[in-house]
């Protein structure tokens, strides 16, 4: 492989982490200015912003064609996974706890059932 | 010709991302309870930290990654702080 080849192969892989993780940002927060609740809203934001932002990160370390950026984006990779659930998971759990219904669309919430089998 | 698909890229995707960021920004403001409002900050804090990724792979300057990586942290502390605030009322127990 010539060298403008390998350029030509590094750049279409940049370009297309670049867009569909800017694609998948624009959709989560799409998703947060358009869902009717605060529980739907945040699905939205953990799921799709979590995927976007990987991607775009993928992006960078790709980009740098070194290996310590590489290891880095993909330990940022690895943060974003572990953490975007926990952060969304305490505050839906303030939210329930404070109180905020969920929409009249949703079907069934268990938490409170679950709370009562379990004997607390 | 491999500058000019990656420098298109970034623009379509820093335009993307502006457009996110006013989306997570609206939530902010209008958001009808505290919970809304830290939902759309930490969105517009995750598009922010993006947005200054995009600039770093535009500039081949890799500091700004370090930043991103940084703020990354901070903007999960934060939302933790304040979703644990608004839990118990108090940060630190």
């Amino acid at each position: 492989m010539t060298s403008t080849q390998h350029d030509m192969a590094v750049a279409i892989i940049v370009s297309l982490l670049l867009i569909v993780g800017s694609v998948f940002c624009l959709l989560a927060a799409l998703g947060v200015l358009r869902f009717p609740d605060l529980y739907t809203r945040m699905h939205a934001a953990s799921k799709a912003g979590t995927i976007g932002s990987s991607l775009l990160l993928l992006a960078a370390g790709v980009h740098a064609l070194d290996a310590t950026i590489l290891i880095r984006a993909l330990a940022g990779f690895c943060f974003f996974v572990l953490t975007a659930p926990i952060s969304a998971h305490l505050l839906a759990k303030a939210a329930h706890q404070a109180g905020y219904r969920l929409t009249n669309l949703s079907v069934t919430d268990q938490l409170p059932r679950d709370r009562h089998s379990s004997g607390r | 010709m491999s500058e000019l698909f990656i420098i298109w890229s970034i623009l379509a995707s820093q335009i993307l991302l502006s457009l996110a960021m006013g989306c997570a920004l609206f939530r902010m403001v209008r958001g009808p309870r505290a919970q809304d409002r830290i939902l759309g900050l930490d969105a517009l804090y995750i598009n922010a930290m993006l947005l200054l990724l995009t600039f770093g792979i535009r500039t081949a300057n890799t500091i700004y990654f370090e930043a991103a990586l940084i703020i990354a942290l901070l903007g999960f502390v934060s939302s933790i702080a304040f979703a644990k605030f608004l839990m118990r009322g108090e940060v630190i127990e």
